[in-house]
């Protein structure tokens, strides 16, 4: 392959190497350089020079401040020199030296009289270097030189504004907005790249204004677009038109046909540009994408390289959503395999891991091995990761899948592909039992002789997880003893962790184990040596073999329930004292952003008399706020507060919105209200709550709110009991009560002393079952989902009735139970006519609830959903299946 | 250069062009993103392209690769790699006409004698073409024949007293002047 260029080396070392620059030394250079000042320029001898400085900064070199400013002020004299190609080199050395402020002034004047020649050359690169070094307040002195200059009829000098617009638009929009009218023109131009660079400017201009956008689309594909970059950028933005124009957007597609008719231009650029369009289209047709897919298979037999990449490229992504449409093009694929370029063959065989069948896979398998030494990390991971999922696909294809993954495994690699090989073998031992025995070996092998720690851990936990539960665990204790003996601290650590978790797990290897950690005993590490004491006292290593009780099978295994944020924010709240710190005290609440509150929080008003603080977002804030008010304090424990839900319309008189607080036995409704008329000042605010239509409440409590002056917020409290434990379900109506006083809003005085009294309607809050559950979320659901059982497990299936998308059926049965989507299932790949949703969550009473949710979708668009519930408790079950069935 | 993300979706963009040697020694380089903010991380790029693509064959076609989310395209001629990287999701027929056009460009200045010694002899003009193809990321031009005419056009003296030259440039400009009498 390589044959010419070694010949060319040989006969090159014959001739000893010449080049300009040998031994150039950046102190003589400079020195040079003073022929800038001569009073009788060398244009030639110049031009040579500035070659020369050109040559150092393009090598790396860098000059120092000194030396910088001092070459820049000599170029500067050189603008006296009428030779074109040394002011071109002067151009290019301004340029390089970015020049600062107080700099660039001393080239202002020369530059702006370039601007302004007869010169096109001298026109177009003064206008390129002077908007590359100049700051806002020198352009608005330039501004009405660069509109000239963008409908220039040089086609050079217009790209040349045009394209400094693009960058000044940057740092100086509020200018290069204003050229509008000049940047229309040129896109009308005759000259292609004016056009293509006009266009560029325009929609950048525009791009905000989604219907201006869409308007300039229009226009262009009715006209004359000239260059094949400028139809590219037009097929960029009419697939930025369609996208937002409404994904689930049916029947006619009037840009589509426009794309469809890219397909057949001369030009390949503009072609590929928009087959590649047509299948990132968001729900895209498979009749739509037929055309697209016939002009990328032409491509995949080209001669030329770069066109059969950017066409496999293509595929491969198409085969993702789409395998169906892709399997006419296996035949060209399959050729491609043998690839002089590594790239195209690696895309090719990943395209057909995802298209092939059950059959084909031995046989890719074959080939695959053999080209994988010969590719970079990048293609390697995207191989592994198309085999991890054929063998999901293909379960009773896993053994010569596995043994390939070990293979690579072993061989020389960067993290993220050691990496990646790591997940899938772990994916593939979660998921297809029959491989979990093999692929724990392959992993035991990796980790004798493995540099990375991360790795290490993260397998060494996954052992201890999976390996007591095997045929015969003991095998794998040689593997992880040789971490202890061989590795640094922290691997030493998890494996004292993953020997710890056999002892409590294997009855039998319990002694052996025992003698293993205390060796570890005399470990250098702190924190191995610790772990190992620890794990000794909870498994009881005194000597006496015990069954290992409940509580050190939870501790050991157990996984961390709170949100690592969470935990975080309440270790550095927690100050230093007698009382140790409660991990029961952190909330176990997943964050989300609640919209609202921030609205109410902006407008806060300092230096006014405020009750209390306003209210701050989080569970903290709320369990602060509430426990300071000593009707509530006797409620127990805050279990959950929600996100607050809006009880006026916005722009109204008064705002209110209202936060439902969550305990055991009770409920307190917390309404922060804004008063937004400047001329009032509300006193006694309460909230009458009628809670007829929620029998198991009772009002107790009622905590009114002193006075609301205007743009101040403010909070009223409403309490109810309610029956222990019992997710009460009711509808409360509100009316705001309160005392009104005119006030001289620019002395803020209260003008009239007697207030009125008056009631102002609010909306109607309902508490609703997914009140009572806690979004918590589960690092691994499959494992918690095994340890829970099936003692509690209910199943139903539920018709969902027709239904827009599953997104919309997930999304809706999400929000009914108020449960945390686990490992982003909550995510339902595009077109896909069935998924599986998991949720998990905490009950009111502290009860763990998880939920496997199966949708499918029928062609009449009826989606049937399948709900298995597994929890502690056979009422909360039931409870899951009530709230589904009723909602 | 920070802004280099911000048009990400609507413009092609380049990221570099370089031109190197048979050893991966910088002839001339450009960068137009700040994806690589040190000359040491400029070099390790240069070093880890080159070493990815020096077993290929890249002489009659231009060839193609990625690494690291990006998208390179080059060209071997005689002791001279050219390469256009650009971005995962540009298209790559885009970065392959900027190479094209630098190529032919080069091909153009340096009167058909593709070289390094012949590059480095005429630096000044292989800078300008840089120059004139992309300006920060932004394609100017694509076609060689306009960016030769626009780098020539300033060049000290367009025709270089013959005397200059070497003997061997001055049999190669003669014949290829005698074959263009030929073929007209």
């Amino acid at each position: 392959m390589a044959q010419p260029l070694i010949k060319k080396d040989d006969d090159r070392d014959d001739e000893s190497e010449y080049s300009p620059f040998l031994g150039i030394e950046k102190g003589a250079v400079l020195q040079e350089a003073r022929v800038f000042n001569d009073p009788q320029l060398d244009p030639r001898r110049c031009s040579q020079v500035i070659t020369k400085l050109l040559y150092l900064l393009n090598q790396g070199e860098s000059f120092t401040k000194v030396e910088a400013t001092e070459v820049f002020f000599s170029v500067t004299k050189l603008f006296q020199s009428k030779d074109n190609g040394l002011r071109r080199m002067v151009y290019l050395m301004i340029k390089e030296l970015s020049p600062s402020a107080d700099e660039v002034i001393i080239v202002t004047s020369s530059l702006m009289k370039d601007m302004n020649s007869k010169t096109d050359m001298y026109r177009a690169n003064a206008i390129r270097v002077l908007c590359r070094i100049t700051d806002g307040t020198l352009l608005t002195q330039i501004e009405r030189y660069l509109k000239q200059a963008i409908v220039d009829k040089n086609p050079v000098v217009a790209s040349a504004a045009l394209v400094s617009g693009i960058h000044l638009l940057q740092t100086n929009p509020e200018i290069v907005k204003r050229w509008s009218n000049e940047v229309q023109e040129a896109v009308q131009s005759r000259a292609a790249l004016v056009q293509f660079h006009a266009l560029a400017l325009l929609h950048q201009i525009r791009q905000n204004d989604r219907l201006a956008v869409s308007k300039l689309v229009s226009n262009l594909t009715r006209g004359t677009v000239r260059s094949p970059l400028a139809q590219c950028l037009l097929i960029r933005f009419i697939s930025q038109v369609i996208q937002e124009s409404g994904a689930t957007q049916t029947g006619d597609r009037p840009f589509y046909d426009y794309l469809e008719a890219c397909l057949r231009h001369k030009a390949e650029m503009v072609i590929f540009e928009a087959a590649r369009a047509i299948t990132e289209l968001s729900g895209v047709t498979s009749r739509e994408l037929t055309p697209a897919i016939t002009v990328l298979q032409l491509f995949l037999s080209s001669s030329k390289p770069v066109l059969r990449f950017a066409a496999v490229r293509t595929l491969n992504k198409v085969a993702m959503m789409h395998p169906m449409a892709v399997t006419n093009c296996n035949i060209d694929m399959e050729s491609l395999i043998s690839d002089q370029n590594r790239s195209i063959a690696t895309l090719a065989i990943t395209t057909l891991l995802k298209t092939g069948n059950e059959s084909s896979v031995d046989r890719l398998m074959k080939q695959i091995t053999n080209f994988m030494s010969d590719i970079a990390d990048e293609f390697k991971i995207v191989v592994v990761e198309a085999i991890r999922s054929l063998c999901l696909k293909f379960p009773l294809k896993f053994r010569s899948l596995m043994n390939f993954l070990s293979n690579i495994l072993r061989e020389e690699g960067g993290f993220d592909y050691k990496k990646a090989i790591v997940d899938s073998i772990v994916i593939l031992i979660r998921d297809i039992p029959d491989a979990k025995e093999s692929g724990l070996l392959h992993l035991c092998e990796f980790i004798e002789d493995c540099e990375f720690t991360y790795l290490s851990t993260q397998i060494l936990h996954f052992l201890g997880v999976e390996g007591p539960k095997t045929s015969d665990p003991s095998k794998y204790i040689r593997y992880i003893y040789n971490r202890v003996i061989l590795e640094n601290a922290t691997v030493r650590a998890s494996a004292v962790s993953t020997l710890a978790k056999f002892g409590a797990m294997v009855d039998s290897l319990k002694p052996r184990i025992f003698i293993l950690l205390r060796r570890c005993l005399f470990d250098s590490d702190d924190e191995v040596r610790d772990r190992a004491t620890l794990y000794l006292n909870t498994l009881g290593g005194d000597g006496a073999v015990v069954e290992t009780d409940e509580d050190s099978k939870e501790f050991l295994f157990g996984s961390l329930d709170v949100p690592l944020s969470n935990l975080e924010t309440s270790l550095k709240n927690y100050e230093p004292s007698e009382e140790p710190f409660d991990i029961n005290s952190v909330p176990k609440e997943v964050k989300s952003q609640p919209l609202a509150e921030k609205k109410a929080t902006n407008k806060k008003h300092p230096g006014l008399d405020t009750p209390l603080a306003a209210p701050s977002t989080g569970v903290d804030a709320y369990e602060k706020l509430l426990s300071s008010i000593s009707e509530f304090s006797s409620f127990g424990k805050l279990f959950k507060s929600s996100a607050p839900f809006e009880l006026t319309e916005p722009e109204t008189e008064y705002a209110v919105n209202v936060v439902k607080h969550v305990y055991d036995g009770h409920i307190v409704f917390q309404y922060n209200c804004t008063n937004t008329i400047p001329e009032q000042l509300l006193e006694d605010v309460t909230v009458m709550v009628d809670a007829s239509e929620a029998e198991e409440f009772s009002e107790i409590a009622s905590k009114p709110l002193r006075s609301l002056p205007y743009d101040t917020p403010g909070q009223t409290f409403v309490a109810f009991q309610k029956p222990e434990g019992v997710p009460a379900v009711g509808k409360f109506s509100n009316n705001l009560r309160f005392i009104v006083k005119e006030v001289d809003p620019s002395t803020g005085e209260v003008v009239e002393e007697d207030g009125m009294e008056e009631d102002y309607q609010l909306e109607d809050v309902d508490v609703v079952a997914a009140d009572y559950m806690l979004r918590v979320g589960v690092s691994n659901f499959r494992n918690a989902w095994e340890s829970i059982g099936a003692d509690f497990e209910k199943v139903d299936e539920y018709g969902l009735g027709p239904r827009e998308s599953l997104t919309e059926a997930v999304n809706a049965v999400i929000s009914l139970l108020g449960m945390q989507p686990c490992e982003g299932t909550e995510v339902v790949p595009n077109n896909s006519r069935s998924h599986t949703c998991l949720l998990s969550g905490v009950f009111i009473g502290g009860l763990k609830v998880l939920v496997r949710l199966q949708f499918g979708l029928d062609s009449s668009r009826e989606v049937a959903m399948k709900l298995a519930v597994r929890s502690e408790d056979e009422a909360v079950s039931d409870t899951i299946h009530e709230i589904v069935a009723s909602g | 250069m920070a802004s280099f993300s911000v048009y990400r979706d609507s413009c092609p963009l380049v990221k570099n062009i370089l031109l190197l040697d048979s050893e991966g020694k910088r002839v001339a380089v450009k960068y137009y993103s700040d994806e690589w903010a040190t000359n040491a991380a400029k070099l390790a790029y240069e070093k880890s392209v080159f070493t990815k693509t020096q077993k290929t064959n890249a002489r009659t076609e231009a060839e193609i690769t990625m690494f690291d989310s990006n998208i390179v395209i080059y060209k071997f001629v005689q002791d001279l790699h050219f390469f256009v990287t650009g971005g995962d999701d540009e298209n790559e027929l885009i970065l392959d006409a900027v190479l094209q056009g630098f190529y032919d460009a080069v091909t153009l200045l340096l009167r058909n004698k593709v070289d390094k010694s012949e590059a480095l002899e005429n630096l000044d003009l292989i800078l300008l073409c840089l120059d004139e193809i992309v300006d920060r990321g932004m394609i100017l031009e694509t076609d060689g024949n306009v960016i030769a005419s626009k780098v020539a056009t300033s060049s000290v003296d367009p025709a270089a007293p013959l005397s200059e030259q070497t003997i061997s440039q001055a049999l190669a400009l003669a014949r290829e002047h005698l074959t263009r009498s030929l073929l007209s």
